[in-house]
Formats: C-alpha cells, structure tokens, sequence
C-alpha cells in the first residue's frame, strides 16, 4: 500500500535568481545565480549531489534540449541529469523528480533546477512556436491570455456574475500582488498600481487587459533535497519537509467531452483533492497557512480559489475583494507578488514558489515576512490551457506538523 | 433530359464601400468617380474561391444524399492552386466519394462553359454533375476593375431528371477577343479600351450566339423572361437587350449593387438569382462572355415553387459595410504592411499527414462511438466518454453541419491575425462534442456565451514561405438562427 511523499523527504536548501529583464545574462548565469545561493544554503558541495533533474519549458529560445546545459553549467561531476518538460508546471517535474529519487532511497541529495530566458524573442509575451505537426492544423489560434481569457466567460455564465464585477475582483488580484511584489527585492515588477489602473489598461485578450496578466521573465530557481535525518544530521534545527506532491493531467475530456463547463480547471480539484488526502489536511481553508498558485492571469488565480477547495463555487470574487487573500488577510496567496510581479520564468516558476513557501517557513522572507508563523504552503503550478492542461500541486510544511 | 434540380450561391459578407476606394484613389484616377455608388463584395482575410465554392456547393446540396453525384466541375480564374486540382479539394470537403473532378479556367466564360460541359456529361452519363463557380479575382489598385468586380461562388447542380429549371439547349462561339488577359506569372489583367469592347465585342458576338440558340430552340427572343448578363459596362446591357430583341424590362439586375461582377461565376451567381424569381414555364438566358460566349437558355418549372432557391438574396441581406479602404488592401496583400513577429512563425505542413487526416481535416469527420454514443472532435482510438474509454470503438461522424453553441470564448489582440482581434472559443455541438475553435465572420462585442453558430470552410494559415493554404473549420454565427447577432 503506497502510503505517499508526506515527511520523506527535506529541503535542505533552496536558491532563486532575480527575476526579470536579465538582458547582460545567458541562461548559465542564470543558472549558476540560484544555484550558488541553494548550495550555500544547504551547506554542501557539489560533489555530494548524485542526481539533477533539469527544467526548461521553451529550450529551443535558449538553452537547447537536454540535461547537458544544466551538467555543463554547474559542472556536474558525471551525474545522471534528466530535462523535464510539463507546460508550464515544468520546475515542479523536476521537484518532482528529485524528491522521489531521494524517497526511493536511490541517492541521498537530489538537485532540482529550473530556468527559462525568456527575453531573447524580441517581443512581450510568450514565444510564439509549433503545436505539433497535426495539431497546428487544427487548433484554434489560441494564445495563453486568449485561452484562460475564456474562463471568465465560462465562469461569468455558469454564476450568473456581472461582468464589471468579475473585472473588479480580478484587478484586486493584481493590484494585491503588485503590493506584494513591491516588498519582493528578487521580484520582476516591483511597482504598486491602482485598480483604475487595472480596470484602463489596454485590452490583451478579452476582459483580460495588460494587469490581468503575469509578467514574462528571465529566471532560475533550484532546491537541494534530502532525507530528513540527513538533513537533520547536518545540523538543520527547523526541517522543511515535503508533505504532498501530486500531478493530474487532462485525458482530452475537458476538449473534447462536455462534462466540463469551461469555468474551472478539472485538474485542480482531483490534483487539491489527492494532495490533501497525501498530506493529512481535512479542512484547507484551516490548514493552509499560505498559497503560492499559477496567477498567469488574475482570472486562473480567481478561479483557482474555488478549485482547492478553499472559497466556496461562487464565492471568489466576493472573498477577494474582502482580502481574504491579502498579505494581511486569512490565507495570503501570492505573498511574494506570483507570477504577476515575481515574474513567470517558465520552467523556474514551480521551484520559485517553493522557494517562497521555504523562505517564510524560516522567516526569511524580509520585508514581506508573514508575521503569523506559517506552518504548511501550498504551491499550485499549472500549464497549458483551462481545456488540457497539467496541474501539480505541492504541499510544504515544518517537518512533522 | 437535363435539368438544374439544385441552386446555392455565397457572398462573402463583407462589402466594401465603393466612395471608400473613390475617396483613396481619386486623386489620382478621376474617372473612377463613375463607380463610385453602391458597395461590391469581398473576401474576409480567410476566404477565396475554394472556401466560398464549398460554401455555396454546401447550400445546394443541403442534406440531399450525395453517393449518385458522379462529377464536380470547378470553374475560376482565380483559384489558389496552378497544380493541385481545386475541385478536387472542394470534392475532399464535401466528403464526395469516386467521383471525376476538373478544374476549368482561364476565361470570363469559365463558369458557364462549365455548365455546358456538366450539361454533356450528365446528358450522356445519366448521373448528377455539380458545377460551382468562385472568383476572388486580383485588382490592381485604383483601377476600374477593383471598383467593377466583386467577390463571389455559385453552384448548380445538374440532374439527368426533372429539377427546378430544364435546360432547353446551350450555344458556344470561342473568339479570341481579347477585351482583357493575363499574362503566365502576372498579377494583374491588361485591359483595352471599353469602346472597343463594347462595340466590336459584346454588341457583335454575343447576338450572334444567341440568335442561333434560340433559333435552334424555337423560342422567340420576346419569350426570354430573364436574361442574365454578366457586364458591368454602362448601358451595355441595355444595348444588347435591345439588339437582342429582348425587352429590357426581362434585363435581370446585374448585381452591381452590393455585390459587383463575380468574373467567372457571374453568369451563374446571376442565374441563381434569377431562379430565386422566375415562375414556372420562364425561359432564362444566360450569357458568359470571355474570348468568345457561351449562352444556356433554361426553362423553370413547377418544381420551383416548392424548392425556391434563397442564397443570393439572403447572401446580399446579411452585408457588412467595411469603409476601411486600407483592410481591403491589407486583405488582399495589396500593401505591405508589419505585421510584427509573431507572424513569423514557419506554416510548413507535412503533406503526408495532411493526406493521413484529410477526412478530419476536410471534412470535419470526428467520432461516433458506437458502444456509448459519445460524439467527439478528434476522433480516437480509444472513446472520450470516461464512463465508457471503449477500443477502437468509433465510427465515422462528420461535425460540419451540426449546429453548436458557444460554451466560453475570447478576443485576443495579442496572437497573429489578419483581422484582429481574433476571436475563438469552445463550440458546443447540439449532438454532442465540442472544439475550440477559431470564430469568423464575427463583429467586436457581438460575440457571447450561447451564440449559435454554425461550421465554416476556412483559410486557417497561409504558409507564403512556399505558397500553401492551409483549410480548416471555423465557427460562424448561424445567420438561419433566430437568436444569433450577425
């Protein structure tokens, strides 16, 4: 009987790039930056690491296929070194894959490392590329804005919510997260904005304008795991361990079958679900100390509040616009400013959210410390689209709570 | 016997104000002011001869079994492939199995020389023939022929029995008048001087053609009720009714108004027009003109009156102004324009996959699972439903003409479009399944949850890297719905 990741498996550091427009950096300098910091803070060398798993979403804009550019740039001493990809949940592959090599019992410390530079395509957003050689032919022209942009029209339809009103509590979003953002020194965007401003901007993709959406960023983000008696054997007082790791993918039935009503992710609620039950949560909306979710635009992040079960189905929009959700409310999501100002550095932003949930475990996180002590985190990381994606979620908390 | 036992006609929605193109070109060709009334048709961005052959193919065929048809004959001088058979493409579309195809080109006489051919074959073959017309034809700017043309596909569908108008008998002259050409590799037609064309042209050879039909037929020039003349040169239509002996009274409208010559297809765009009026026993000339004339005298019958053709006139109600001159050219790659980089991005298509998925690709064929019933839109190998997930379990079901509803949707500014912002969603079809698909034919603010639309044959890419078109489906607004906002 699988008895699941829960207490297995410690962080034993973690490191984090700035986020940004790093236009005098190569993906190896970005690289090398999170890493340095992750192996100072773990107190190791890296000789002692015996396995990386390495995360790139859009590889052909930068680094190229492969575990070489991570082994290469860190020098990794003949190692195996995997390339993972999974949409944009691509840096949680890699925790992924670390975490279980280390539970296995197959290597002691594990290395998981995520980066994606973004900013050589010479335009905003993400690159534009290849679906695949039938699916080019036939899926809509769809970007990322566009596709999520559909769940407001879905969800405005399915709770009878005005469209105003649905706009407001997703400008709330952002403005929350850029007030988080603008304590954040490693964050991508660190101005505060208005909700006037939300509510004027340029439209991107209908009723999606400019601050409803993340920003696109250079980044890189790792962890150092181990056993928790290892990670106690070298002198860790506060262990941060891992207490759920889960992945749900879509089956097509969302595209294709129509169960589904457009208005929420069907990966989110059997992922959350699954997660809980791993972790031993009964009731989230208690449990929870701090969500760090995939907010690559104010509306997944509105909607996602539904899917892990934490406001009821309706009730988003009214509990964010209560700050429910604020750095200073019950259960702040995106104390570090999220995708929006953080910044979103695909194959990175798993392993950033981690980072976070780590940082404020220690109360490490500055200026933008969490002053209740927070005992678990969850980190959401998605990707694709609301009607296929993958979604994998996290929990992370102080070693045996 | 032969006899047109089916009608269906398309015009694309948007029309271009005529004064827009006077106002931009004027200046500089002030003779163009003569023209400058009304508006012509032209493609969106996403349509050409084929998209708009299939469409109107679509409306003559309707739900009518397709097995008997045993050819499609495809007329235009403008369609987009020199070598990969256009018709054959449409006959792909229109799931239309073993039959013989042909494209016909290379004159204004195109459409009804194929009729003539169609005529032949049915009359010797015993089978249906479907005959469509479509022209998207290339104008330079500021000449006249850009303010005269307008977009547009008939199709016709001719029967070895009795049908909606019996074809009485049909006249042929080629004469290599050249009241315009195009030249191998040119973009545009050279034309000559409309005196000339007038008077040595249509004054003197298409009487000549005519006075022989009808003389062969035995009907009075008196007794045509309609005649369709394809000319967008002033009063010429009235001088050739009157050299014909008809009187001008039966001259049916030539569609300048709203929708302009449709080259090739205008004899039969007017033809199915004017099958949308005659009463039973009118005779209709119709007359194509290009390099000589070709002239077709039908006689409509009684069947008329229980299978009235439509497509014309309710193509020309469901007009969209467009006033914007500058979208015309950009439309048509008649200017340059930047259109930024994500337009880049490398449109090849493999072929063999084309080929391998040209039934979900053509004709929009999805799966029916035959153990559960579920529809869905790609098919698979194993059955969507997640209470059923049976093997190889699906049968053949076509989407295109299921009705659908949309479920979610957006307009995006950000992706690549011709037209932005594009707007695609989630379609819900009423039988069951779904596809995000592309929208066209939509207006900004017009579009919302539970529109009802309708499946569409579309340009969905150009690949201009190596001058391939790329087609797919398109959800449209259902203009036959009675809550739909087109």
């Amino acid at each position: 009987m699988a008895t699941g990741i829960r207490d297995k498996v410690a962080i034993l550091g973690m490191g984090c790039s700035k986020f940004g427009e790093r236009w005098d950096c190569e993906a190896e300098d970005l690289i090398v930056e999170a890493y340095e910091e992750a192996l100072a803070d773990a107190g190791i060398e890296t000789k002692q690491i015996e396995a990386a798993w390495f995360a790139t979403a859009i590889e052909e804009q930068h680094v190229g296929k492969s575990g070489v550019p991570l082994a290469v740039a860190l020098r990794l001493p003949y190692i195996p070194v995997t390339r993972v990809e999974n949409y944009c949940a691509s840096g949680s592959e890699a925790f992924r894959g670390a975490t279980y090599a280390v539970a296995s019992g197959a290597c002691d410390i594990a290395l998981a490392l995520g980066c994606e530079k973004l900013k050589d395509t010479g335009y905003g957003g993400l690159p534009q590329r290849s679906r695949g050689a039938l699916n080019s032919m036939y899926w809509a022209n769809v970007s990322a804005p566009g596709s999520f942009a559909q769940l407001a029209a879905a969800y405005r339809a399915k709770n009878g919510v005005a469209a105003q009103d649905l706009k407001r509590a997703m400008a709330h979003i952002s403005v929350k997260s850029h007030h988080n953002g603008s304590r954040n020194p490693k964050a991508h965007l660190r101005n505060q904005i208005s909700m006037e401003q939300v509510l004027g901007a340029a439209m991107v993709a209908e009723p999606l304008g400019l601050f409803d959406c993340c920003g696109v960023s250079d980044g890189a983000a790792c962890a150092i795991v181990t056993t928790p008696q290892i990670a106690k054997a070298m002198g860790k007082s506060d262990v941060i361990s891992v207490k759920a790791l889960q992945l749900a993918v879509s089956n097509g039935v969302e595209a294709q079958h129509n169960s589904w009503d457009g208005s929420y992710f069907a990966t989110t609620r059997i992922a959350a679900k699954r997660a809980y039950a791993e972790a031993g949560i009964n009731r989230p909306r208690e449990e929870l100390s701090l969500l760090e979710v995939h907010d690559c635009f104010s509306v997944t992040e509105l909607v996602t509040m539904e899917d892990l079960h934490i406001s009821p189905e309706g009730g988003a929009p009214r509990e964010v616009m209560d700050g429910f959700y604020d750095a200073d409310g019950k259960i702040p999501c995106q104390i570090d400013g999220g995708l929006k100002c953080f910044g979103h550095p695909i194959g990175a932003s798993g392993l950033r959210m981690i980072y976070e949930i780590y940082l404020q475990m220690l109360g490490r996180a500055g200026a933008r410390q969490r002053q209740e002590p927070p005992v678990r985190g969850l980190v959401h990381n998605l990707g694709g689209f609301p009607h296929q994606n993958v979604c994998s979620i996290a929990i992370i908390g102080a070693h045996g709570a | 016997m032969v006899a047109i036992s089916a009608v269906g006609g398309y015009i694309p929605r948007l029309r271009l104000d005529r004064q827009a193109v006077v106002t931009a070109n004027g200046w500089f060709n002030p003779a163009l002011r003569a023209f400058g009334r009304s508006e012509r048709a032209i493609c969106n961005w996403d349509e050409d001869p084929i998209t708009m052959a299939v469409d109107a193919a679509r409306q003559c065929l309707g739900d009518r079994q397709r097995d008997d048809i045993a050819a499609v004959y495809f007329a235009s001088t403008s369609a987009p492939f020199d070598d990969r058979q256009n018709a054959g493409i449409i006959s792909e579309v229109l799931r239309l199995k073993n039959v013989a195809t042909l494209d016909i080109g290379a004159s204004m006489r195109a459409g009804t020389s194929a009729l003539m051919a169609a005529a032949a074959m049915v009359g010797s073959g015993h089978r249906p023939v479907l005959v469509i017309a479509a022209e998207r034809r290339r104008t330079a700017p500021a000449s006249s022929l850009e303010l005269t043309s307008g977009d547009g596909a008939a199709a016709l569908l001719l029967s070895p029995q009795e049908g909606i108008a019996r074809l009485i008998g049909q006249r042929s002259h080629a004469v290599d008048f050249l009241d315009h050409y195009r030249g191998h590799g040119r973009e545009f037609d050279a034309v000559w001087e409309e005196r000339w064309i007038r008077d040595e042209g249509y004054l003197k050879i298409v009487p000549g053609v005519v006075a022989e039909l009808l003389s062969a037929t035995g009907v009075a020039a008196s007794e045509v009720a309609h005649l369709c003349l394809p000319c967008t040169l002033p009063r010429v239509p009235e001088m050739l009714a009157d050299r014909l002996g008809v009187p001008r009274s039966q001259l049916r409208d030539n569609l300048f108004a709203g929708c302009g010559d449709t080259g090739a297809s205008h004899p039969l765009v007017l033809l199915a027009d004017a099958l949308e009026r005659a009463k039973p026993g009118e005779r209709i000339l119709v007359v194509g003109f290009g390099q000589g004339c070709d002239a077709l005298l039908f006689e409509a019958t009684e069947a008329l009156l229980d299978a009235r053709p439509t497509a014309i006139a309710s193509a020309l109600a469901r007009g969209k102004r467009e006033t914007n001159y500058q979208r015309y050219l950009a439309f048509n790659d008649l200017v340059p324009i930047e259109k930024g980089m994500r337009a880049d991005v490398d449109k090849f298509t493999p072929l063999s996959t084309l080929y391998r998925k040209r039934d979900m690709l053509f004709g929009l064929v999805g799966g029916r699972c035959r153990i559960c019933g579920t529809m869905q839109f790609p098919k698979s190998r194993i059955c969507v439903s997640p209470n059923c997930n049976a093997v190889n379990s699906q049968d053949d079901q076509s989407f295109a003409d299921f009705p659908a509803k949309v479920l979610s949707w957006s307009a995006d500014y950000l992706t690549y479009t011709p037209d932005p912002p594009a707007h695609y969603g989630m379609v819900q079809f009423e039988p069951g399944g779904r596809l995000m698909a592309d929208f066209t034919d939509v207006d900004v603010g017009k579009v919302d949850v539970g529109m009802p639309m309708r499946m569409v044959f579309r340009i969905k890419e150009r690949d201009p890297q190596r001058g391939f078109v790329r087609y797919f489906w398109k959800a449209a607004p259902n203009a036959g719905s009675a809550a739909s906002q087109a």
